[in-house]
């Protein structure tokens, strides 16, 4: 049977980020207060 | 744990109502979707990684924030944010492209210091100076014209009114200072170059 030369799509790998990308996002997530005054948002990051 | 068969919409409710969990859950369902598409982009694990950190950023401070509308489309959205990043992205590089150095590559081929060096500033310095002399061997109109166009700034209209010639005068007597400046420096032998 010949070769196939079909390119292979990047997206076929099943990419994942990285583990301390995803680490860092729910330790934002958990430290993250937003409140609401009048029409602003204030962030507040809790260490 | 139900969370496998939780849908998108309920698991946004429970995140915004304070559930860090079900936002693990988004996470970690949708991460190989929407880091895949953003890599088919950029083609860079680095910049992929911090581009789908800063989709989630923007998606985490929308949610605590409550300004999300949940229509049962939480990954599109995710997928539009993305996708947003990845256009800024290559607005960004197109203006300022990177240039990373590596041993082939040396980011002073392409970048250079133009200031002058000490040797390069008394040069500068002596020729400004042998050229002033030279001028005052120039006839008296010659040299108010040439004075007052290169060391004034002065346009041909305001040296004609100041001098009280007409402009083609100032003109001619422009050209002949030039003229015989370069007679002077031929007569002398002057090498006036940088």
């Amino acid at each position: 049977m010949g070769k196939i030369y079909s390119k292979k799509a990047l997206a076929s790998k099943n990419l994942k980020p990285k583990k301390e990308v995803v680490s860092f996002l729910l330790n934002y997530s958990r430290a993250l207060t937003v409140v609401k005054i009048e029409d602003k948002n204030f962030e507040i990051i809790a260490n | 744990m139900a969370d496998l068969h939780t849908p998108d919409a309920l698991l946004v409710k429970n995140y915004v109502d304070g559930s860090e969990a079900a936002l693990a859950t988004l996470i970690k369902r949708h991460e190989s979707k929407i880091y895949g598409f953003i890599y088919s982009k950029i083609a860079d694990r680095d910049i992929s990684n911090d581009i789908f950190q800063d989709t989630f950023i923007k998606v985490i401070k929308t949610l605590k924030s409550n300004s999300y509308n949940e229509e049962g489309k939480f990954l599109p959205w995710v997928m539009r944010i993305s996708h947003n990043l990845i256009v800024d992205h290559f607005r960004k590089t197109k203006k300022m492209p990177m240039y990373r150095e590596t041993e082939e590559f040396s980011i002073f081929s392409i970048m250079s210091d133009d200031t002058l060096t000490i040797e390069g500033k008394m040069i500068v310095d002596q020729v400004e100076l042998d050229l002033k002399k030279l001028i005052e061997e120039l006839p008296d109109d010659q040299k108010e014209v040439l004075v007052m166009r290169m060391y004034q700034d002065m346009s041909f209209k305001e040296i004609s009114e100041i001098t009280g010639v007409s402009i083609n005068t100032a003109l001619g007597r422009m050209r002949y200072a030039l003229m015989n400046l370069r007679k002077i420096i031929d007569k002398h032998q002057i090498i006036l170059t940088n």
